[in-house]
C-alpha cells in the first residue's frame, strides 16, 4: 500500500483515545508500515478534547494530518464527532462510539448538548457506522473494555490479521482485563464485519 | 530492532546510549516524558530538580565532574535557568552537557509560545533540532559528541509535535560506556571572576568560528535538489509539513539550528530559482539569512503566531484555495475545555475566593483552571512563583486600600520552585498579603510528579519531605494556618480573618489531588439530589463539578442531579446548597 491512510482519534480526556490510537499505530507497525502518530498531551487529561493523528503507509511525513484528509474518523464520543467533520476526505467512513458525555456549559444548564447527531451525519455522511460500544464490552463481561469493542469495529476496516490485533491488545492492556478486552475486541469485529470494511 | 517511540521517548533512548550518568530536569509539558523514561535505566542517575535553574546547575556540576549529563525543561524553563546557561556558555564543559529545551508553539499548555532557538545565538550556544523521534535519538549523541569536542553546551530544540509525536526508531546498545569522571581544579576555566571570563570570552566567538565550518561539514544538515523552481529552508517538524505538501520541490533541512551552514544555504540558495524560509515562530533563519545578502521569503507568506502544519506549508506559497469552507452541520458547538476533576480540593477554594470578591494573584497548575467559568475565580497568572510577588506589588501600590481584598493562590510544587522567594520579599519587606498554598502534594499538571514536599524522589525512592509549614515559619511567617480544603464553613472564616491581618500570613490547604497514586483516596460515598427538595437555584453548578447535572424536569423548571460514577463523596456541593437537598447515598 503506497497511499498513506489518515485515521482521526477524537473523544475526551479520560475516555482513553490516547490507549487507544497506541493500540492502532503498533497494529500498522507489525502490519509492516511506516507509522506516525501524534497527540498533545497536558491540558487534555482534565476532560477536554482530545485527538490523536495516526498515519500510516509506506512513507509518512508530517505526524499530523491535514484538513482534507482524513480517511478514518473514530470518534469516542457523539458531539466530538461534530469538532472535526472539515478534516475529512471525501468519501471517508465516520465511526461514532455512541455514548454522550456532557461538556461543562451543558452541564450548567447554559447549552444544550446538540441533539440526533448520528442521523445528521448519516443524512450528509456516506458511510457513518454508530458503534454501541458499551452494549457489546456489557455483553462480552465488563463496562470497562470499551475501547476494546470499538477497536474491534475500527478493524473491519482494514485487511489485517485479526491475530495481529489480539497480541497488541493483549500487550497493552491490563492483565487482569486481557481475556475480557480481546473478547469485546471479537464481538466488536463480528459485530461489523463487513459494514465498515 | 525499530520501535514505535515518541520524540521524549527517543531523548532518553539517546542519553542511555550515549552513556549520560546524571539526568535532571523540573517537569514541565512538553518535556516531562523524557526523565520519567529516562528514570527505567538504572545506570543514570535521575532527578526532579526543584527548578529548571538547579536542574542546570547540577547536571552542570556533573559535566564539571567529567561525565556526560543531561538537564531538560519546557520553553519557559529555560527561562529560569537562563543565568547559569549563560555563563555555561563561557566555561565550556569536561563531560559533554545537553540541555533539552521543548518549546510549544500553539501554547497547547503554556503561557506563551516563546522560540527559543533564540537563546542559542543570545547564549551563543549551539543548537540542533530533531524532525522525528530516529533523528531525536541520533541527536542526542551528536550533541555530546559536538558538547566535548568544542568544549561548550550544547542545546537540542523539541517542539510539541516532535515530543509528543510517535515514529519508527531503530534501537541500538549503548555505544560510550558511562565515563567515571573525577576533579580537576581548573579555576580560569570554571571561576568566572572578570579576568577569567574575558579571557572565556574570546575563547567562545572563536568556537562559534569553528562550529559555522562544522555546520557547513555536518551530514544531517542536507540538501535535497528536486524540482529547483523553489526550494524550502526548515527543520524540525516544519520540514515533515512541508515535505507532505511539497513532495517533488528542493529542500535544505537543517538539524543544527544554530549557527547556521553559510556556506550550504549559498549553495543551495544558488540552485533554486527561489527561496522559501518555513519555520514556525519567529523569523530566526530568514534574518539570519537575508543578512547574507540572499534573498528569502518567510514571515512575508507564512504566520508569526500558533504551530504549522502541511496546510500551512501550502498557503504560505500556492495562496489561499478558493473551495469554499463546507458548512458546518451544527452552528455553535458546546466547547468543551479542560475542567478540574469530581473532588478536586481546589474546587471549594476558589468558590470560597470568588463569594469573598478577592483579587486572586494566580500561578501555574492545575488551579489555573479556577480562572475559567463557573469559578472565575483567578486574576493573574504570568509564571511560575509570580502569584506571590503580584500579591506583595499590589499591596506596596494601594496599602490600606488592598487590605483585605487580595490574595495569592499557588501550588506546592510551585512554592517550592520559586514561591519561597517571593515570600522572603514579603516578610523581609514588611508586606501585608495572605497567601494560599494549595498543597496536593504532587506536580499534578504535567501528570503528578514528585517534588521537593512530597517525600518521595524520582526514582520513587522515600527521602526527607520539606514541610510548607515549617519552612513558612523558618523564613519568618508569623501566621502558618492548615485549614481542610474540603470544609467551606472552616475555609471561609480562616480567609476572611487572614487576610485583614497587617502582615504575611500563609493559609497551607491540604489534601491529595484525587488522581494521586500514592495518597489515593478511596471514593467517599457518593451523594445524590433529592429532587424533592432541590428548588432549582443552580447554586451547586457554581463550582464546577463535571459530576453535576443540570436535568429538566417536567413538573417543575429542572433539578442537579449527581453522576454516580463520577462522584467523589466530597460534599463541597452539599455544602453549598442552600436548602440541604444534597445527601449521601442511603441517609
Amino acid at each position: 500500500m503506497g497511499r498513506v491512510v489518515n485515521i482521526l482519534m477524537v473523544g475526551v480526556g479520560g475516555q482513553g483515545v490516547i490507549l487507544a490510537s497506541e493500540i492502532v499505530a503498533e497494529v500498522m507497525v507489525r502490519a509492516g508500515f511506516d507509522v506516525k502518530k501524534s497527540e498533545v498531551h497536558g491540558m487534555a487529561q482534565r476532560g477536554g478534547s482530545v485527538t490523536s493523528h495516526v498515519r500510516f503507509g509506506e512513507k509518512v511525513y508530517s505526524p499530523i494530518i491535514k484538513r482534507g484528509e482524513v480517511d478514518i474518523l473514530f470518534s469516542f464520543e457523539q458531539l466530538e464527532t461534530m469538532r472535526y467533520l472539515d478534516f475529512l476526505k471525501a468519501p471517508s467512513t465516520i465511526l461514532v462510539n455512541n455514548q454522550k458525555i456532557l461538556p461543562p456549559s451543558v452541564i450548567t444548564g447554559d447549552q444544550g448538548y446538540p441533539q440526533h447527531i448520528p442521523e445528521l451525519l448519516a443524512s450528509t455522511y456516506p458511510q457513518v457506522v454508530l458503534v454501541d460500544a458499551l452494549t457489546i464490552a456489557r455483553e462480552a463481561g465488563n463496562s470497562r473494555v470499551v475501547n476494546s469493542a470499538f477497536i474491534g469495529a475500527l478493524s473491519c476496516c482494514f485487511d489485517i490479521d485479526e491475530h495481529i490485533w489480539e497480541k497488541v491488545i493483549s500487550t497493552m492492556v491490563p492483565s487482569t482485563l486481557l481475556e475480557l478486552n480481546v473478547r469485546a475486541f471479537t464481538s466488536g469485529r463480528e459485530r461489523y464485519f463487513g459494514v465498515t470494511s | 530492532m525499530k520501535v514505535l517511540l515518541s520524540g521524549n521517548e527517543a531523548i532518553a533512548r539517546g542519553a542511555y546510549e550515549a552513556g549520560v550518568k546524571v539526568a535532571t530536569a523540573y517537569p514541565g509539558t512538553p518535556s516531562t516524558e523524557i526523565l520519567e523514561n529516562i528514570v527505567r535505566y538504572r545506570e543514570i542517575y535521575a532527578e526532579w530538580s526543584p527548578n529548571e535553574k538547579v536542574a542546570l546547575e547540577v547536571a552542570m556540576g556533573a559535566a564539571i565532574a567529567g561525565v556526560r549529563a543531561l538537564a531538560v525543561m519546557k520553553h519557559v524553563g529555560v527561562n529560569v535557568a537562563a543565568d547559569p546557561l549563560f555563563t555555561a556558555s563561557y566555561t565550556g564543559v569536561r563531560g559533554g552537557l545537553v540541555i533539552v529545551t521543548a518549546d510549544d508553539p500553539e501554547m497547547h499548555s503554556s503561557q506563551n509560545e516563546q522560540d527559543n532557538r533564540n537563546y542559542a545565538k543570545f547564549a551563543k550556544i549551539p543548537m540542533l533540532e530533531p524532525a522525528d523521534s530516529q533523528e531525536a535519538k541520533d541527536l542526542v549523541k551528536v550533541a555530546f559528541e559536538l558538547s566535548e569536542r568544542c568544549d561548550t553546551p550544547v542545546l537540542l530544540r523539541t517542539t510539541t509535535r516532535i515530543s509528543h509525536s510517535k515514529s519508527l526508531v531503530e534501537l541500538s546498545e549503548p555505544t560510550i560506556t558511562q565515563v567515571q569522571g573525577g576533579m580537576e581544579k581548573q579555576p580560569e576555566k570554571f571561576v568566572m571572576l572578570p579576568k577569567h571570563a574575558r579571557i572565556r570570552h574570546g575563547l567562545v566567538e572563536e568556537r562559534m568560528e569553528r562550529l559555522t565550518t562544522f555546520a557547513d561539514s555536518f551530514e544531517k544538515n542536507r540538501i535535497e535538489i528536486r524540482d529547483t523552481s523553489f526550494g524550502i529552508i526548515t527543520s524540525g517538524a516544519c520540514y515533515q509539513y512541508a515535505q507532505e505538501s511539497f513532495p517533488d520541490y528542493s529542500f535544505l533541512k537543517l538539524a543544527m539550528v544554530y549557527p547556521l551552514p553559510v556556506e550550504m544555504i549559498r549553495t543551495f540558495a544558488a540552485q533554486v530559482k527561489k527561496v522559501y524560509v518555513f519555520e514556525e515562530l519567529d523569523p530566526f533563519f530568514e534574518e539570519q539569512i537575508q543578512s547574507l545578502g540572499i534573498e528569502v521569503v518567510g514571515k512575508a507568506v507564512f504566520p508569526r503566531c500558533g504551530e504549522f502544519n502541511p496546510t500551512t506549508a501550502e498557503e504560505g506559497i500556492r495562496g489561499r484555495s478558493e473551495r469554499s469552507e463546507p458548512q458546518p452541520l451544527l452552528s455553535s458547538l458546546p466547547p468543551r475545555p479542560p475542567v478540574m476533576c469530581p473532588g478536586c480540593p481546589y474546587r471549594g477554594i476558589f468558590y470560597t475566593l470568588k463569594k469573598q470578591k478577592l483579587f486572586v494573584t494566580g500561578d501555574i497548575g492545575c488551579y489555573t483552571l479556577g480562572a475559567l467559568p463557573p469559578l472565575e475565580a483567578m486574576d493573574t497568572c504570568i509564571c511560575m512563583g509570580a502569584g506571590i510577588g503580584h500579591a506583595m506589588g499590589i499591596d506596596k501600590a494601594l496599602g490600606n486600600e488592598a487590605l483585605g481584598k487580595v490574595v495569592a493562590v499557588i501550588g506546592d510544587s510551585t512554592f517550592l520552585h520559586s514561591g519561597i522567594t517571593g515570600l522572603m520579599d514579603m516578610v523581609y519587606n514588611k508586606g501585608a498579603c495572605t497567601v494560599i498554598i494549595l498543597d496536593n502534594r504532587t506536580t499534578a499538571m504535567t501528570g503528578r510528579q514528585d517534588h521537593p514536599g512530597t517525600g518521595y524522589t524520582l526514582r520513587g525512592e522515600a527521602t526527607t519531605r520539606i514541610d510548607l509549614g515549617d519552612l513558612c515559619t523558618a523564613v519568618g511567617v508569623n501566621y502558618v494556618i492548615k485549614v481542610n480544603p474540603y470544609d467551606l464553613a472552616q475555609l471561609d472564616a480562616v480567609v476572611r480573618e487572614e487576610i485583614r491581618r497587617p502582615e504575611p500570613s500563609v493559609l497551607i490547604a491540604e489534601a491529595p489531588c484525587v488522581l494521586h497514586r500514592r495518597d489515593k483516596k478511596q471514593p467517599g460515598v457518593p451523594l445524590v439530589v433529592s429532587e424533592d427538595t432541590c428548588v432549582g437555584c443552580r447554586t451547586c453548578l457554581q463550582i464546577g463539578c463535571p459530576a453535576i447535572e443540570w436535568r429538566e424536569r417536567e413538573a417543575k423548571k429542572g433539578t442537579s442531579s449527581i453522576t454516580r460514577e463520577l462522584c467523589t463523596g466530597c460534599t463541597v456541593c452539599a455544602q453549598v446548597c442552600k436548602v440541604a437537598a444534597i445527601t449521601r447515598e442511603g441517609e
